[in-house]
């Protein structure tokens, strides 16, 4: 057993529901007790979709219990077969199920004697994958089930598109600005004049999964959904995969480039260069950013990154490298995939932490004391106790992170936002100094209430007259390490004096 | 209501497939936590249970709130580690950090599925660890969202203390109701206020509510001469009310049968079944219940309900004549189609997790009654309802309000059906006659929203037909 108050990455089951519900005219079954259907709850409310979430359970009660599912759940499956005539039924455990140990797989073999649909039991098992292995793994599942099945039926198209063609594989539903993303990417697509053939499994459906093979390329933008998909694409059919996430202008181009060495292998006689130099210098405002007086006034900050694989990696890159920020730790919550996080952002980063306990997170958030986190919505809300700003860049994510205006965290219009929201969650350069000068505008008491350690120190009344002198926005700062100063030379009181010496020795 | 009473005639009962939306019983967490001050609620589960307490609680999640998950590892599961040893070590952990006056385990369906002897285990490490421990199942197998709180209660109902304290002062000084009304007043002011009191048994009334309503409703009673002893939860746990053999008891809530059914046979309390004070008529008709058992003529009620109506005329006006479907997921859905229905709407149907008829009789009757006042057809109750049928349906009867879950909301106001998302009445300060105009706040937004986007031509925004 682990005490736990949050977690990052959600159960098993729910990214075989982002997967199935993503594609079109596919409905998920959840062998699930009352309840277990807060998925629909999320995507109604997160994405404010229109449509019913294709989400039903086969619900597990006392009955169930007693004398096993029997026709149940064949009974759901064949019924939804009817009401709503889906292409594919996915059958879906959860940790109930699993523990369970009913014999699923038969359930759908019966199932599929009465189906019309195609009926599939999602491979994922609730106490060993998390969400984002369970997405990757059931639309590797998908896809192979339905390329075997064309493939049985002889139905695969022969060879390659005319032109260079793209597969985009991993946008899925209640991800990370998935939709602006692929927006984006389809856009840079037209661009470099490479038709997009599939995207899947956003809005995708499983009828034109046999088109896949006629792809040049499969593009995985993020690391966390779609490569054993693709990497089963390369191994049947030879797709090369570009999985350069294309987030920065840096990573852009070289995804890019790599797109280009990829096709002109397969005889394509391509040469992008001039239109990165082009982009990068002209197009996209990241670039100009950098070299601005804007972004000096960063130079050197410190910033604290957390996330997932993709977006911390490409956020750590950007900070460290495209802005000359401070990255002194750079994390991420998926511990599966440690290494290769560790592989990516070693050389732009002091430390890497790699957790999926928030409590350990918010503790190195208040031991380095950035100034500015760029995380998850955990991480903003340990901003928000410790007085600093943070921006957001990776799941979990609140509505406010699904937003209506377009929003892309890839491509170059993507460096222009990834740009705007770091240079607005760092106080702004010109108004930090302002306030330096004139004593700040905020002179009200701040409570903090920090995550480590409350206080424990009294101060004389000197002291706090001095310490609320200091600007707001520094103000808890100085008295955090002031505090660490007396604690760590055995003071239990905090004067003037010992203020003073705090400040000469560590600069608080 | 000791007695089973015959079966109110007219109203037609029916039973779907349970195939419905709600929220899992382990969510009364979220607002049991913050009632009973001092408590801290252990969830015994898996990542599933933490991942919906996590985004159903939004933003309480970060205010530190006095719950966790001990989630549960496939060693667990296996029995490869010890559940006692674990959950000694949790609980210890959970002392140091918080050192609250209670510990409860809520149990889950997979502490249900793999037969965890939590309360086995509880009385043991109780006595080892020195906190209460209470064990509460509240599982998806078993029950459904508001009856998790029906669960907690009944568990608690077993350690409230049997005796009064025998000097009258102590007994006071226990009771934090008490308190409150008697704050900063003298010993012989307290013993004046005694006498504006009937001489009626003691009266303990159960069901969480939030403070103010708490003291909007014991002044209610107090107004007629009645004596609230004590109330089921407290604000702390230290502060659970005496229970002797023969206190009458009464609930607030309609999903509280569990906790109605432990108070009769282990407490030996006697229940009054009255309806719930829910809206002016239900208060009204609550009150005058609790006065008929001791005895009391109850004064004003008329005029105070009558007073009530008349302030809520401008949203009664809007809500007139309209149809509700309630899809059910709570179980307030009697109670509110009750007050809906005295405020002039129809109500073709009303779904329903689980209807208790012995605990809810006084509210069917008086649900009957209403409905033949006020000329309009008896709704069908539709117990476990199945929600691809009630959707169907909702196409049919095109009502002018459906109450359901966030689920259906978007997806209906796509195709112009308006909707009020029902867990907003759950968390909603809505019992008594002072808070009957917040009901219908909730009742009429959807309605008064779309007065002002009515001529725009935006009824429906789904291209193809409707699918669910």
């Amino acid at each position: 057993m682990k005490l736990a108050y949050w977690m990052y990455a959600g159960p098993a089951h729910i990214g075989t529901l982002r997967i199935a519900s993503s594609f079109k005219n596919v409905h998920a079954i959840m062998h699930a007790p009352l309840g277990d259907d807060y998925f629909n709850v999320m995507r109604s409310m997160l994405e404010r979709e229109r449509n019913y979430t294709p989400v039903t359970a086969s619900v597990v009660d006392r009955n169930v219990l007693a004398r096993g599912s029997q026709e149940k759940v064949v009974d759901n499956i064949v019924r939804k077969d009817r009401e709503e005539h889906p292409d594919l039924i996915v059958l879906t455990p959860t940790c109930t199920s699993s523990i369970l140990q009913e014999d699923l797989q038969n359930f759908v073999e019966r199932a599929q004697l009465d189906a019309k649909g195609d009926v599939m039991l999602a491979d994922v098992n609730h106490y060993r994958f998390n969400e984002l292995q369970a997405a990757d793994r059931t639309l590797q599942q998908v896809v192979q089930f339905y390329l075997e099945k064309a493939k049985k039926k002889g139905d695969i198209p022969e060879g390659k598109t005319e032109k260079p063609s793209v597969n985009i594989i991993g946008i899925s539903t209640l991800g990370f600005h998935h939709h602006h993303d692929c927006t984006e990417l389809k856009r840079l697509m037209v661009d470099l004049g490479i038709e997009v053939n599939e995207v899947i499994p956003e809005g995708a459906s499983v009828h034109n999964l046999k088109n896949l093979p006629r792809a040049w390329f499969n593009l995985v933008p993020y690391r966390e959904l779609g490569l054993m998909a693709a990497k089963y694409l390369e191994t049947e059919f030879g797709t090369p995969i570009v999985d350069i996430t294309p987030m920065g202008v840096v990573e852009t181009a070289r995804c890019i480039r790599k797109i280009q060495q990829v096709i002109n292998d397969q005889g394509a006689n391509v040469d992008y260069s001039e239109y990165i130099d082009n982009q990068t210098l002209y197009v996209s405002q990241a670039a100009w950013f950098s070299r601005s007086i804007d972004c000096q006034n960063l130079t050197g900050k410190k910033a604290v990154v957390f996330g997932d694989n993709t977006h911390a990696a490409a956020m750590t890159k950007i900070l460290a490298r495209e802005m000359g920020i401070h990255v002194v730790c750079a994390g991420t919550y998926c511990k599966y995939d440690g290494d290769w996080f560790k592989e990516q952002v070693s050389e732009y980063c002091d430390e890497v932490l790699i957790s999926e306990d928030n409590g350990q997170i918010g503790d190195m958030i208040a031991r380095i004391e950035p100034s500015a986190i760029f995380g998850t919505q955990m991480e903003r809300h340990v901003g928000k106790r410790l007085d600093i700003p943070c921006g957001v860049i990776a799941s979990p994510i609140h509505i406010q992170n699904f937003p209506i205006g377009y929003k892309p965290f890839l491509g170059y219009e993507g460096t222009n936002q990834i740009t705007d929201l770091i240079y607005n969650s760092f106080t702004l350069g010109m108004e930090d100094h302002l306030l330096e000068i004139f004593g700040g505008h905020d002179t009200k008491e701040v409570i903090t209430k920090g995550i480590s350690a409350g206080s424990d120190l009294n101060w004389t009344r000197e002291a706090q007259t001095e310490l609320n002198k200091i600007p707001g926005f520094v103000r808890s700062k100085v008295k955090r390490n002031t505090e660490k100063f007396a604690r760590e030379r055995g003071f239990n009181e905090i004067s003037l004096e010992v203020m003073y010496a705090a400040k000469e020795s560590v600069g608080a | 209501m000791t007695v089973a009473q015959p079966q109110p005639e007219g109203l037609t009962f029916e039973c779907e497939t349970g195939n419905y939306h709600t929220f899992c019983p382990i969510s009364c967490v979220a607002w049991l936590y913050q009632k009973i001050e001092d408590s801290f609620f252990l969830v015994i589960g898996t990542k599933t249970c933490g991942y919906f307490l996590q985004n159903a609680m939004g933003v309480m999640i970060f205010a530190e709130p006095r719950y966790a998950m001990a989630e549960l590892e496939e060693g667990d599961i296996s029995a490869k580690l010890n559940d006692y040893d674990e959950l000694k070590r949790l609980c210890l952990q959970i002392k140091r950090d918080r050192n609250p006056s209670v510990i409860i385990w809520i149990g889950t369906c997979t502490t249900e599925i793999i037969k965890t002897d939590l309360e086995g285990l509880a009385p043991k490490l109780e006595s080892e660890l020195g906190i209460p421990i209470v064990v509460a199942r509240a599982n998806g197998l078993d029950y459904a969202f508001t009856q998790g709180e029906d669960t907690v209660l009944a568990a608690m109902a077993a350690r409230c203390p049997d005796k009064a304290p025998v000097a009258e002062t102590e007994k006071n000084e226990r009771n934090a109701i008490q308190k409150l009304l008697n704050f900063g007043k003298q010993k012989e002011d307290v013993a004046q206020e005694e006498s504006e009191y009937a001489n009626h048994p003691p009266l303990v009334l159960f069901g969480s509510l939030p403070d103010p309503v708490v003291t909007n409703l014991t002044l209610e009673l107090k107004k007629q001469g009645i004596k609230v002893s004590g109330w089921l939860p407290a604000k702390r746990y230290t502060e659970l009310p005496v229970l002797e053999e023969g206190y009458y008891v009464a609930g607030v809530n309609p999903f509280l049968s569990r906790t109605a059914t432990t108070l009769m046979r282990r407490r030996k309390c006697k229940l009054i079944g009255a309806p719930f004070p829910i809206g002016p008529d239900g208060t009204r008709a609550w009150i005058e219940k609790i006065c008929s058992v001791f005895n009391i003529q109850p004064k004003g009620l008329d005029e105070r309900e009558a007073q009530i109506w008349a302030s809520m005329e401008d949203y009664l006006q809007i809500v007139r004549g309209k149809s509700v479907f309630f899809m059910g997921d709570n179980l307030l859905e009697v109670s509110l189609a009750r007050f809906l229905i005295r405020c002039g709407m129809t109500c073709p149907e009303i779904g329903i997790p689980y209807m208790d008829k012995r605990y809810q009789d006084a509210e069917l009757r008086l649900l009957e009654k209403t409905c033949h006042e006020m000329g309009v057809p008896l709704p069908t109750i539709v117990e476990k309802p199945d929600n691809y049928n009630q959707i169907q349906r909702i196409y049919e009867l095109k009502p002018d309000l459906v109450i359901t879950g966030m689920a259906h909301a978007n997806p209906l106001e796509a195709r112009g059906i308006n909707t009020k998302w029902s867990v907003e009445f759950t968390f909603a300060q809505m019992h008594g006659f002072t808070n009957a105009r917040d009901i219908l706040e909730l009742v009429t937004r959807p309605l008064r929203r779309n007065n002002s986007l009515k001529d725009l031509g935006w009824d429906k925004l789904v291209k193809e037909d409707a699918k669910v």
